[in-house]
């Protein structure tokens, strides 16, 4: 793992691609080399949470903790399908259409 | 390089194969896991979703209490530890049948962990290995639409969110190494045994054939004494026989590949029902990096003692327990006992000697004629729908001379084409045994007279002719006949001494 | 007549409302007419529900008619952040890729507000998905402060607050991840209130950062704010965040603060979030507020909170990491955009050109961020110990909550900046959460009142509070406001 404190570059063109891959953004070429300087100076930025001493710090995912809520098993009305697919960009024999799907699930 | 074939006993004398299992059992509970949906199997299309299990934006989760608990008892029958505390986490990709495109599902703080479930195989007792139990939600069903029907090669699909939300408990095994030869017969047996706990438990109707039960194979390879070799994972396996069939048809491709000098590639494949063999999925353009982190949405579940302990409490016995306590009230043998139980006809053996039937004529019929009967329809016995009070019934004609074994067939036959009851189906096919001597003398008279070529080879001492005769005489009485009275009847009109 | 009415509260409307001074559908029809006059300068809106405003206003006067009794604020009308869902009525967050949506679903506080009477006038604009903090990261073009129009009005609820500060509506709801209720509030001069996190539901509040995402009201005085926040506030069912048993008459301790001195109330000004970088207007308006907190009888005390140095780093990993997953959902399958769809694109290009068509820079940063910052390799040196520093800063909040009854800050540490300025340097964007950022990391609640006038523009004094005391925030707010008076904090009135 990179050291999160260092100075240097940490975010290039190929990095930039590689994320927007990941998260399904067809960035253009001229943003390729914008987000790379910019993502590369705020993740400098952020890095800055790795001076603080915390090894034994318990993590807070919630700020106000709660446990065990739960709902009851009862079956409640589902919305109507023409509310469901009203929205849709396309739709075929009540389903949601999509174009062919390249890769297999995972 | 070499083309031989290789023998399934040949592989197994030089590799040994290491097995797990990874089992989704989609849970039987009335709604959704994060919402109010109803489960019920079947509607039309998108009728069961809403904003919650269509991700609409602002949508939030709220998790099914009774999902949980089914989850905890499942994780208790497989001799589990329950976490204390433990979390969701959201599984991010992309999948048009997921529509968070995150799956929210257990990472590193699954609610059940190290665990095991023992099978018995060939006489011996295999001790698999749980190594977690977690609660997670199931995807939307895609339909490929295109010349093929399916991924490769479809014009677009269509994606139904009927499923998606649905409580699903996956059940990862531990590696299962040292079975040898008989790997493939450890995984049936291990799904065998682990849908009979779910089905004991109530928590899931685990039928494999509507996707309910579902498995993932991994299996690997490696010459003895050496590393365990690279895995596979074998998905898309939908029924018991497929379990077993995939865990062999994998062993065997691994084999030629290693024995070919060529490496194993980590990799999914899917198992074809129809060639019995695994075919390597489309693998991805790079490797997925789920980016798992703890579900914000949701807050932790931290099961109390009180809690878990009440859930043991309530426990119902365990199918291997139930399986020896029917075994000694029955005076059934072990090995008969795992005869029984591969049949999937225990709990009926049992329900029918309850019923007041003899364990030998209870054990035949279900073990026999009940068994072929299943089995010409690719269903279990159980699914039948003849129960162990109609088979005590049947027995018990047959014991008082009511009804002849071959009667007894029909009737059997016509409960399963009607649905009624035996003496219903007795009544109004009119089985009965003909023991009126009159009618069948008349009709023994009647057959020698149609068939005098075969008389007079009986009378020409060629006795097994007469079973043509006989046949006839049963046609004609419809099968009501005792078949032996009518060979003697025939015999005796033919003067020939038995 | 229609000036006259737009120039009242939440709380003289309603009253007027109620003892029949004035009828719901006259002071809908007044803020309408307001809107028309002047939206067009100040596009605070993105959607005007005329109809269904005029009649959810028509069914107040009904109810009023028949004898029912109105709730306090009933008939008196509100702007609600276009993040929240509405059911039937456009819902775009401010972005592209929920052009045109109409959910077939309303939020919770949706819910509590129409059922409270409260007469919703439609949608205000905000920065893409709540990201930002001036309101220019609209899909649909920016908002203008309508105290300087070349300046923005904070963000990401700036529609919100340039609507109350503009004398378009006396109401509005705005959302607060890091600060996108205080700092609006704070550079158009109003109230703004961000909740003890789980205090109001966020069902149908289209998630930016789940674990810090609070909605909470804006308004012109204290107790406006308190009362609409006394219909926002409560447990939800459908929010597995939302807190039970939670009920707090807020309203009615800004009606008592408002009365009393703060004798005997220790006040800590939080050392760490002043001195450098902060505009030298703003700290003086800051320090001539705690002056008055004193004049009140307060004591005043100073306490360090050493790790709201971090917040923001902590912050700026948090809030896109879950951003990256939350936003997976606009895929182009059941809802909002589809590009690329020619036949021959398959799934997986129609997701990406949509994605890359339908968000605004911003979001695409934050996805990123987000999804580098989760990636295997990355999580434990940056989200992972994201938490572990907020964790060090509700601890911080502990200490200081022992020294102290509530902290007070600047909400921002600038007055408010010229459309553009910082467009191209974000991170120059993201210091304006500088000072809201703690509060919103710990979960605590925190007010934004106004406190003076620096360079002609309003400057906010925030008020924190520890969590579940969201009525201390309102007490002390009100005796703060009561005391500073009149001092020229509404003029923003644009038509003649």
């Amino acid at each position: 793992m990179p050291d999160a404190t260092d100075s240097t570059a940490r975010i290039g063109r190929d990095d930039v691609a590689h994320l927007a891959r990941l998260a399904r953004l067809a960035v253009t070429d001229a943003e390729l080399d914008l987000f790379a300087g910019q993502l590369d100076v705020i993740l400098g930025a952020v890095a800055r949470v790795g001076e603080v001493a915390a090894a034994d710090i318990p993590p807070t995912t919630h700020a106000v903790p709660l446990s065990n809520v739960f709902r009851p098993d009862v079956v409640v009305a589902s919305l109507s399908r023409d509310a469901v697919l009203e929205g849709a960009p396309s739709v075929e024999d009540d389903k949601f259409r999509v174009p062919r799907i390249l890769s297999e699930e995972a | 390089m070499t083309n031989t074939v290789r023998t399934y006993d040949d592989v197994v004398a030089r590799y040994e194969p290491v097995i797990g299992l990874e089992t989704h059992v989609e849970l039987g509970t009335a709604s959704k896991m994060f919402c109010g949906c109803s489960t019920t199997f079947g509607a039309e299309p998108n009728t069961h979703t809403c904003p919650v299990c269509l991700g609409l934006p602002g949508a939030l989760p709220v998790a099914n209490e009774m999902a949980i608990e089914s989850t905890i008892r499942i994780g208790l029958a497989l001799h589990c530890g329950i976490a204390t505390w433990c979390r969701f986490a959201r599984k991010n990709y992309f999948y048009p049948d997921m529509p968070k495109n995150f799956q929210t599902s257990q990472y590193d703080e699954p609610l059940c962990v190290e665990g095991y479930l023992d099978v018995e195989v060939g006489g011996a007792q295999v001790r698999v290995g749980i190594e977690r139990v977690h609660l997670e939600e199931d995807t939307g069903k895609n339909t490929h639409v295109g010349t093929s029907g399916r991924i490769h090669g479809a014009d677009y699909s269509l994606v139904d969110y009927n499923r998606a939300g649905i409580p699903l408990v996956e059940i990862v095994t531990k590696p299962v190494p040292g079975t040898g030869a008989m790997a493939p017969e450890v995984a049936k047996a291990y799904v065998t045994a682990l849908r009979d706990i779910l089905r004991t438990l109530g928590v899931s109707d685990v039928r494999m054939e509507q996707g309910s039960l579902r498995c993932d194979v991994n299996t690997s390879l490696n010459l003895p004494g050496a590393q365990w070799g690279t895995r596979t994972e074998t998905k898309n396996v939908n029924s018991l026989r497929s379990v077993e069939r995939a865990v062999r048809s994998e062993i065997l491709r691994q084999a030629d590949l290693l024995d070919a000098g060529t490496r194993i590639k980590q990799e999914t494949r899917h198992f074809s029902e129809t060639s019995g063999d695994t075919r390597p999925g489309r693998s991805k353009e790079e490797a997925t990096d789920y980016r798992y982190f703890p579900e914000p949405d949701l807050v932790p579940i931290a099961p109390d003692v009180a809690w878990v302990e009440r859930l043991r409490a309530g426990l119902p016995e365990m199918p291997a327990a139930r399986r020896a306590r029917l075994g000694d009230e029955l005076g059934v043998g072990a090995e008969d006992m795992r005869k029984m139980t591969n049949a999937g006809v225990v709990d009926l053996v049992g329900a029918t000697v309850h019923l007041g039937a003899p364990i030998g004529e209870a054990r035949n019929w279900w073990m026999g004629y009940l068994a072929q009967k299943a089995n010409e329809r690719e269903i279990e016995p159980v699914e039948l729908g003849i129960e162990p009070a109609h088979v005590a019934r049947l027995i018990a004609l047959v014991a008082d001379g009511s009804l002849s074994v071959a009667l007894a067939r029909q009737a059997v036959d016509g409960v399963l084409e009607t649905g009624s009851d035996i003496d219903t189906v007795v009544a109004e096919r009119g089985l009965k045994v003909v023991s009126d001597t009159g009618a069948l003398e008349a009709a023994a008279a009647a057959a020698i007279a149609a068939n005098p070529d075969i008389a007079s080879k009986v009378r020409g001492g060629k006795l097994p002719a007469v079973g043509a005769l006989v046949g006839a005489v049963m046609k004609a009485t419809r099968g009501q006949a005792d078949a032996a009275a009518v060979r003697q009847i025939l015999l005796q009109q033919l003067g020939v001494d038995a | 007549m229609s000036g006259e009415l737009i120039g009242l509260g939440a709380a003289e409307l309603a009253s007027s409302i109620a003892s029949g001074d004035v009828s719901a559908v006259e002071v809908a029809q007044a803020h309408l007419n307001e809107i028309a006059a002047v939206d067009g300068d100040l596009h605070a809106f993105l959607h005007v529900d005329t109809d269904g405003a005029l009649a959810a206003a028509k069914a107040v006067d009904a109810r009023r008619a028949g004898g029912a009794e109105l709730g306090p604020l009933a008939g008196v009308p509100l702007a609600m952040k276009d993040v929240v869902v509405t059911k039937g009525l456009p819902t775009t967050a401010g972005s592209r890729i929920l052009e045109g949506w109409r959910p077939p679903y309303d939020a919770t506080i949706t819910r509590r507000i129409k059922d409270a009477g409260i007469v919703m006038l439609g949608k205000t604009n905000m920065d893409e998905f709540a990201m930002g903090s001036s309101t220019e990261n609209s899909a649909y073009g920016p908002t203008h402060n309508p105290w300087d129009l070349s300046r923005v009005p904070g963000g990401s609820s700036g529609g919100s607050s340039a609507a109350v500060a503009a004398f378009e509506a006396p109401l509005a709801i705005g959302t607060d991840t890091g600060g996108s209720i205080r700092q609006p509030a704070a550079v158009t001069g109003i109230v703004g209130f961000k909740p003890t996190y789980g205090a109001v539901s966020r069902y149908g509040l289209i998630a930016f950062s789940s674990s810090l995402d609070q909605a909470g009201p804006l308004a012109r005085t204290v107790l406006d704010a308190a009362l609409l926040y006394d219909v926002l506030h409560g447990h939800d069912p459908l929010d597995s965040t939302s807190i039970p048993g939670v009920r707090f008459g807020a309203a009615a301790q800004a009606r008592a603060g408002a009365g009393e001195d703060l004798s005997g109330v220790r006040v800590g000004v939080v050392r760490e979030l002043g001195g450098e970088g902060y505009q030298p207007g703003v700290l003086a308006a800051f320090d001539s507020a705690v002056a008055t907190l004193h004049g009140l009888g307060a004591d005043i005390v100073e306490v360090s909170c050493p790790h709201f140095q971090y917040a923001l780093a902590a912050y700026y990993l948090i809030a896109p990491s879950e951003c990256s997953s939350n936003l997976a959902r606009f895929d182009s399958v059941r809802y909002g955009l589809r590009v690329g769809d020619d036949g021959v694109n398959s799934l997986e290009d129609v997701m990406s050109l949509t994605r890359e068509a339908g968000f605004g820079a911003e979001v695409k940063r934050r996805i990123m961020i987000g999804t580098y910052a989760l990636s295997s390799g990355y999580y434990d040196a940056y989200y992972g110990q994201a938490q572990k520093v907020r964790t060090l800063i509700v601890r911080d909040f502990e200490a200081a909550f022992g020294q102290a009854d509530v902290l007070v800050s600047p909400t921002s540490p600038f007055v408010a900046f010229g459309i553009g300025e910082r467009v191209d340097d974000p991170m120059a964007m993201y210091v304006n959460d500088l000072c809201t950022l703690p509060a919103s990391l710990a979960g605590t609640p925190a007010i934004s009142v106004p406190c003076g006038i620096s360079e002609g523009l309003p400057v906010g004094l925030q008020i924190m509070a520890p969590t579940l005391a969201d009525d201390r925030c309102f007490r002390v707010g009100a005796a703060y406001e009561a005391a500073l008076g009149g001092i020229g904090l509404h003029p923003r009135r644009l038509s003649a």
